[in-house]
């Protein structure tokens, strides 16, 4: 891995000055990879992807939005059917948004099944909650910014939420709308921070490769790259399988763009925001209805302390508790596949987040099957969300009696495949 | 934890399909074929004209169609013509001229859609209290789409059913939230005189005018489908080439 000397005179130039083509030939080209990654490493960079598709489809839809209460629904419209391939810059910014937190959700979920947050990369994952923490609170305010009905009551009940805060509560709001409801200064500011956090998250994106390539890439033996039979240059394998990742990502994101463009739109959105008229449901855009389930679980009173604070702490919470699982996981084997009993637990959890996901999105005092109502099914799952973070990862670190685990990458490899010549 | 997953799909599944269930829901409206449905649809340029006319002489009264304008009728298939033929048929304000003075004048291509009343006010002044919603992206704004407002239209009976408590001014419909609309039914039989000879139906003129909204909510549509086809072949031939070579490069490896 030494670095390479440049022919081209020019190149040659420059990276004398400032090596950034030395810099990429190492990060990009040489970059050791470990060899057995499978095909859930490809979410990491796909998100990355998807965050500038993201940014250069906002940039140029930011070109025709008007963020004023009177023109933010009309002139989203007007970008759909006057502004020359507005319809389609839309499309793919709404729909992207679902596309960033599927991807971002399935590269989360990888690395809880494969341990990937666990010694040394702790800050590599804490990097990668606050990149989900600043994704959620843009794809919020982008939920705004169309001023749809559901744009405006999602603003509203998020933004009140605040209110829970104890003596200064109503302070906040206000200070947070910059008046007394959710108004024009509101959108304004939305708009802004709209624009603003995407730099932040790619600024975080940064940071989350700078970590990751200290330790390199995890890999689904969970066990470290031990020398150079190990690893395989990221280019041209991992360029090529990205790559192939990427075509498969568009073909679905591509098919929701252009034949079923609303799918993942609450048709209230296509009515223009009304401060009079509350609609029948108020829900959030799919990939927060996990969350809304548990800030509405608590409906009960601790002590002196009012359930709905203690329902925006347990939302909050829920995410931030993320930050520590590097240490409340106390088990020293990485993957979940020599963990038998943590990979039934995984999926346990993964159907708790389906659940929670489904709860969110119905009205509380539903009936699951004429009897049971939907609150309870959300306060039962809200609870095993944090158990299994607060009991079932510290309890099977020590537990478990986790299988062997391989010498080695490649000699897990080796064995693994059959010895035919130009079999994948 | 194949189990554990399949349990997991199975019990998502029948979650799903037990959904919640409330009085104040209309019926589930039927789901029809449409002309636009699928990757290939399109508009029925005949029953856009005449839903069209339905619009322009039965809903027009009451409801704006503000995002549409009469140089978008071409997506309905009038020539530019034909076009300045129907705006003139409107007055439009314009001004204020050179006096400082506001004038009405025959409408151009340019001109939005004319709105039935001055302010929200006098809409409902005008209705009773309740506020004739704009159609210009009705479909997209209503659960069930197309069928939704076809099921609507059609769905007026002349009598609640029996102990059902109507409020005054109030029409019963099956698919209706709540089942109380204030809009009274607003197509009889041959309500409009078609210009091309069909007989008109309440059904006929139900489907003509639901086309007609799906057009004006989403008058891209065709050419956003056309495209779509396209960017898809492309990407699907683009992808299994990628595959291809992915397994090419990785042979080596072994």
């Amino acid at each position: 891995m030494a670095t390479p000397t440049w022919n081209n005179p020019i190149v040659k130039w420059i990276d004398y000055r400032l090596p950034v083509f030395s810099f990429m030939h190492h990060e990009l080209v040489d970059y050791p990879t470990p060899r057995n990654l499978n095909y859930w490493w490809n979410f990491g960079s796909l998100a990355g992807i998807v965050l500038v598709i993201m940014i250069a489809t906002g940039i140029w839809l930011a070109m025709h939005y008007m963020p004023h209460v009177d023109y933010a629904f009309d002139s989203v419209e007007r970008i759909m059917r006057d502004v020359n391939y507005g319809w389609l810059l839309r499309y793919v910014h709404m729909n992207g948004g679902s596309m960033f937190f599927i991807v971002v959700y399935i590269h989360v979920f990888r690395g809880l099944y494969y341990g990937s947050y666990k010694n040394p990369r702790e800050i590599l994952w804490i990097m990668g909650v606050f990149i989900l923490l600043a994704m959620m609170a843009t794809a919020f305010m982008g939920y705004v910014l169309p001023w749809g009905q559901m744009s405006f009551w999602a603003a509203t009940v998020i933004t009140s939420l605040f209110s829970a805060v104890p003596l200064v509560g109503d302070a906040i709001v206000s200070w947070l709308w910059g008046g007394f409801a959710v108004d024009n200064p509101t959108l304004n500011r939305f708009f802004s921070l709209h624009y603003l956090l995407p730099f932040i998250i790619f600024a975080l994106v940064f940071v989350h490769l700078w970590a990751l390539h200290v330790h390199k890439s995890s890999n689904p033996l969970g066990i470290d790259m031990k020398g150079p039979q190990d690893s395989i240059p990221f280019h041209p394998y991992y360029t090529i399988k990205d790559t192939f990742g990427l075509g498969v990502l568009m073909v679905i994101w591509m098919f929701f763009v252009f034949f079923a463009p609303n799918f993942f739109l609450e048709p209230d959105n296509y009515i223009e925001a009304n401060p009079l008229v509350t609609p029948a449901h108020i829900v959030p855009e799919w990939y927060l209805m996990p969350f809304y389930a548990i800030l509405r679980a608590i409906t009960f009173d601790i002590w002196f302390i009012p359930a709905k604070l203690i329902g925006v702490v347990a939302m909050f919470a829920s995410i931030l508790i993320l930050l520590f699982l590097p240490w409340l996981d106390t088990s020293k084997v990485r993957s979940a596949k020599f963990r038998p009993i943590y990979k039934q637990f995984f999926w346990i959890f993964f159907v708790d987040c389906l659940i929670l996901g489904w709860i969110g999105a119905n009205p509380p005092d539903a009936l699951f099957m004429d009897t049971v109502p939907l609150l309870i099914i959300g306060q039962i799952g809200t609870a095993y969300y944090f158990l299994h973070f607060v009991l079932v990862f510290p309890l099977l670190g020590w537990l478990e009696r986790p299988r062997m685990v391989p010498e080695s990458i490649s000699a897990a490899v080796v064995a693994a495949e059959p010895p035919a010549p130009g079999s994948v | 934890m194949r189990r554990l997953f399949a349990l997991a799909t199975v019990l998502a599944l029948s979650v799903a399909s037990a959904g919640a269930a409330s009085a104040a829901v209309g019926l589930k409206p039927e789901a029809r074929d449409w002309s636009f449905d699928g990757v290939t649809g399109t508009y029925d340029r005949n029953a856009l004209r005449r839903g069209l006319q339905v619009y322009l002489e039965v809903c027009a009264s009451c409801h704006s169609l503000n995002l549409v304008a009469y140089r978008h009728l071409g997506g309905v298939g009038f020539s530019a013509e034909e076009i300045k033929a129907i705006a003139a048929e409107f007055e439009v304000e314009d001004g204020p001229n050179e006096e400082g003075e506001m004038f009405t004048r025959p409408a151009r291509a340019t001109d939005p859609f004319p709105q039935p009343f001055a302010n929200d006010q006098e809409a409902r002044a005008a209705n009773s209290g309740a506020l004739p919603p704009d159609l210009s992206v009705i479909n997209k704004a209503r659960k069930g789409g197309a069928n939704y407002m076809y099921a609507l239209l059609t769905g007026y009976r002349e009598e609640a059913p029996q102990g059902f408590e109507m409020m005054e001014g109030m029409s019963y419909n099956d698919y209706f939230p709540g089942h109380q609309i204030a809009m009274p039914p607003p197509l009889v039989e041959d309500g409009v005189e078609y210009a091309d000879g069909t007989k008109a139906s309440v059904e006929q003129m139900s489907a003509d005018v639901t086309i007609f909204l799906e057009w004006a909510g989403e008058p891209g549509m065709e050419d956003r489908k056309r495209l779509g086809i396209k960017v898809l072949l492309f990407l699907l031939v683009l992808t299994a080439m990628l595959f291809a070579l992915k397994r090419k490069i990785w042979a080596d490896l072994h």
